[in-house]
């Protein structure tokens, strides 16, 4: 984790008020999948938690929405222009060699951090479902992305304007998928329903932060079972195993 | 050049201390650079039993800063006392314990516990924190008050005793005075001044605790306001703290009246900023003509 400053490659937008951004950096190197880079956005004071979506031998990727100021700046960013960041931050997705039927299930601007878990699967020659929700087709990305690296993909819309009319448990069940083996991330419904149905795998949970590193207790949270014991969500997360986090 | 600093308890190698509640307790930062190079460093306030602290959200960003009610999430004193001080102690540099208690006699009660801890070089009590629904604010607010915990803490304490003042206050000079004629041998000042701000859509408040401390940028100005107020008004050294970014932020907290600085928020948008405005001080010194930083402070209202 350092402070590094990377040169911007690419700043698309890929669906509405989504954006993926390219950046290349020697950071690339230190990263693991599901972690986040603490992003300077200039006119703002905090920096802006963001997961990293994909990472190559010295570029990143990020895909984030545009969801107030600091997005939007961000959102405007170019090509050959500099991005300061402090990361790889946080504890990511393990990879286990000995699961064979991988389940990746994301949600709306949960989905970018499951992308290279699914690179990671899929060069381990496992077999990935990916299930991706969304509230309509306008919002869908990654669709193709998640296909071309050999995962089977379904889709759920809330609207039914692309896939199956409602939520990613109902895209499960509609397609009969059996791999139990779970890689989520996405808004806090999605994750609780979840949890009821799958025992085995990891979250990825989002929070207000401040620093990021550990030090403000800012996006505590609490373990399921022993209200005693607390994770910063910045530093022992944002990955937790399916089932260590109390939802409050 | 002279960036060394005596102060009660703490013999400085520069003005600079990273402010207690943005630095843990060093572990995190130390992942960035070598904590000795540090003037000091007020650690994470200490109360007698754990706290976790309030619900979340804890933050909310406003302008040139931001709302914290974290609500004083800390181990406990003996877990600070067994591992977080004797982790500290490899580093060659000042340690201010933060005390904050829920009643005099829990302030008295957490002094006692570090007493004895040799690289505890002060305290620093937390009598401002506007999170903490009984205690705190009520003692922080009313010089009475302040000056009652202060002369309590001053009777058991073998280290030097600063006090953090509270900004929500109408005369910060009362309660300076009154905490000075208690007895205190330093002062720090400010902490945070209290604000909310609100959700657009459910039309709540951001923060789980309504109301939040504010820091940053946005409350440099009443922070160099009241020190310049204070440092006028009484005899012991103030150490002065509230939205420092940089080494020229020291330099006008120091022309207010500090005799040191903490660096607060920050250093969560900038883990390296202390160590980067101690190395820029000489520089900014040099560039006003300043030879020992002890010259400047109080320039701002000396007559010279």
């Amino acid at each position: 984790m350092k402070e590094d400053i990377g040169i911007i490659l690419s700043n698309e937008c890929i669906a509405q008020d989504t954006y993926r951004m390219v950046i290349q950096s020697s950071l690339a190197k230190q990263m693991n999948p599901g972690q986040f880079v603490n992003i300077q956005v200039e006119g703002t004071f905090l920096r802006r938690p963001i997961s990293i979506s994909s990472y190559e031998e010295d570029t990143y990727t990020i895909i984030y929405k545009v969801v107030g100021t600091g997005t939007a700046k961000l959102s405007t960013y170019q090509a050959n222009d500099q991005l300061n960041v402090v990361g790889p931050c946080g504890h990511g997705f393990p990879i286990h060699e000995d699961q064979d039927n991988i389940l990746i299930v994301g949600g709306g601007v949960g989905v970018p951090p499951l992308y290279q878990v699914a690179k990671e699967y899929r060069s381990r020659n496992k077999n990935v479902a990916v299930v991706l929700g969304f509230n309509d087709a306008s919002q869908l990305f990654y669709e193709k992305e998640f296909k071309d690296l050999g995962c089977e993909v379904f889709t759920a819309t809330m609207d039914g304007s692309v896939g199956t009319k409602g939520t990613v448990l109902d895209a499960i069940a509609e397609n009969h998928i059996t791999n139990d083996f779970l890689y989520s991330c996405g808004p806090m419904p999605m994750l609780k329903a979840l949890e009821k149905v799958y025992e085995k795998g990891y979250t990825s949970f989002e929070a207000r932060m401040a620093c990021g590193i550990g030090a403000c207790m800012g996006c505590v949270c609490k373990d399921k079972k022993d209200h005693d014991i607390y994770y910063r969500i910045c530093k022992e997360g944002p990955v937790f195993e399916i089932g260590k986090v109390g939802f409050e | 050049m002279n960036l060394k600093v005596q102060l009660p308890g703490m013999n400085c190698k520069n003005p600079v201390f990273p402010a207690s509640g943005c630095f843990g307790f060093g572990r995190e930062f130390a992942e960035f650079y070598d904590l000795s190079i540090l003037g000091g460093i007020a650690i994470k306030s200490a109360t007698l039993h754990k706290r976790f602290g309030n619900p979340t959200p804890r933050i909310a960003e406003t302008p040139m800063g931001m709302l914290n009610a974290i609500g004083l999430q800390n181990p406990g004193v003996d877990v600070i006392k067994e591992k977080e001080l004797p982790w500290l102690a490899q580093f060659d540099t000042e340690i201010l314990v933060n005390v904050a208690g829920a009643s005099e006699e829990e302030y008295v009660e957490v002094v006692k516990q570090l007493n004895d801890v040799e690289n505890v070089s002060a305290f620093e009590l937390n009598i401002s924190c506007p999170n903490v629904k009984h205690g705190g604010i009520g003692l922080g607010t009313d010089p009475l008050l302040a000056a009652k915990v202060t002369r309590m803490v001053k009777e058991v304490a073998k280290k030097p005793v600063y006090v953090k003042l509270s900004p929500n206050v109408t005369d910060i000079v009362a309660i300076a005075k009154a905490v000075e004629a208690a007895g205190a041998d330093g002062l720090v000042l400010i902490n945070t001044l209290m604000g909310m701000r609100l959700d657009l859509k459910t039309g709540k408040p951001i923060l789980a605790n309504v109301t939040g401390g504010l820091s940053g940028p946005a409350i440099k100005p009443v922070a160099l306001r009241m020190v310049y107020q204070v440092a006028q008004a009484v005899q012991i050294p103030i150490i002065g703290v509230g939205g420092i970014t940089c080494a020229e932020d020291v330099l006008e907290f120091i022309y207010a009246g500090a005799s040191a600085v903490e660096v607060g928020a920050q250093n969560f948008v900038d883990p390296y900023v202390c160590k980067k405005i101690i190395e820029d001080l000489p520089r900014v010194m040099a560039k006003y003509g300043i030879e020992d930083i002890n010259e400047a402070r109080g320039r701002s209202y000396r007559h010279e």
